[in-house]
């Protein structure tokens, strides 16, 4: 399995853990309040596991299984690959820790790092996209 | 790769640009830089992705690395099913995005549970022990 692979794989695994412990959290948050942060995370747990863990493993999974580029660059512009596993966890970091400050505090600094999330995890998927496409062809 | 899973794929990875598009301009409406109009389009950003994107990429790998079929199969169910699933996913994202098509949503899932049911169909006798494909 290439290095990249591997990356996305085993980050993949450590959003499902961090998605199930702020499920626990969120929980346990409903019965009795532990901080008001966690009144906004909604939207971040859900992202935590359809973009950290699923869609991650699905890069990660189609990098490794897909047919080669070509037999001399068998994984063909790599470097897009990484660009788009550094944009999409950047993204989804900022965005785990932007979104639900900007639900409690009030400043600017939170608005603008949601935007760079924004940007970031949008950037992550078209790279992936342009990454991936060439290598989607038949026999 | 079968030029079927070829389709199937090429179309997901559109939906994937097309739903992450419409989850960052919703994020950014959080951050203030956009108006609220952009939230219309949250069944769509689901839509795309969720069916758009994963199902529709589950389609075309599975039909592409699921054992050989030990009989011949007709190859227009998979057609069918790849037609069905796009038009279901547009549907039910126009129809969850205006409020007044109700019924164009509803025309969507049928599409979508059509598709999963060919997809399904096609796929069930290809899953079967080793020893079969082998043999």
């Amino acid at each position: 399995m290439p290095e990249l692979a591997r990356w996305y794989i085993k980050t993949s695994l450590v959003y499902l853990a961090a998605a199930l412990l702020v499920g626990v959290a969120l929980a346990v948050h409903r019965m009795t309040s532990l901080v008001p942060v966690l009144d906004f995370s909604g939207p971040a747990y859900i992202h935590l596991f359809v973009v950290g863990w699923l869609t991650q493993l699905i890069f990660g999974v189609a990098y490794w299984l897909f047919p080669r580029f070509s037999k001399a660059s068998p994984y063909g512009h790599e470097y897009l690959g990484w660009g788009a596993y550094v944009l999409l966890n950047a993204g989804l970091i900022l965005r785990a820790v932007a979104e639900p400050a900007t639900g409690v505090m009030y400043g600017k600094g939170w608005r603008v790092a949601l935007i760079g999330a924004a940007l970031c995890q949008w950037a992550a998927g078209l790279l992936f996209t342009v990454y991936i496409w060439p290598r989607v062809r038949a026999k | 790769m079968p030029r079927l899973s070829c389709w199937f794929i090429r179309f997901a990875l559109i939906h994937l640009v097309l739903g992450f598009t419409l989850g960052a301009l919703m994020l950014a409406q959080k951050a203030g830089a956009l108006g609220t109009a952009v939230w219309a389009f949250r069944v769509a950003h689901q839509e795309f992705l969720l069916a758009g994107f994963m199902l529709q990429l589950v389609f075309g790998v599975g039909f592409w690395i699921l054992p050989r079929p030990v009989h011949p199969q007709h190859g227009w169910p998979m057609v069918a099913a790849l037609i069905l699933i796009n038009a279901g996913v547009w549907l039910a994202a126009a129809g969850g995005t205006v409020p007044a098509w109700g019924g164009v949503a509803i025309l969507g899932r049928l599409s979508e549970t059509g598709a999963v049911g060919l997809f399904a169909s096609t796929i069930w006798p290809r899953v079967r022990p080793f020893q079969h494909a082998r043999g």
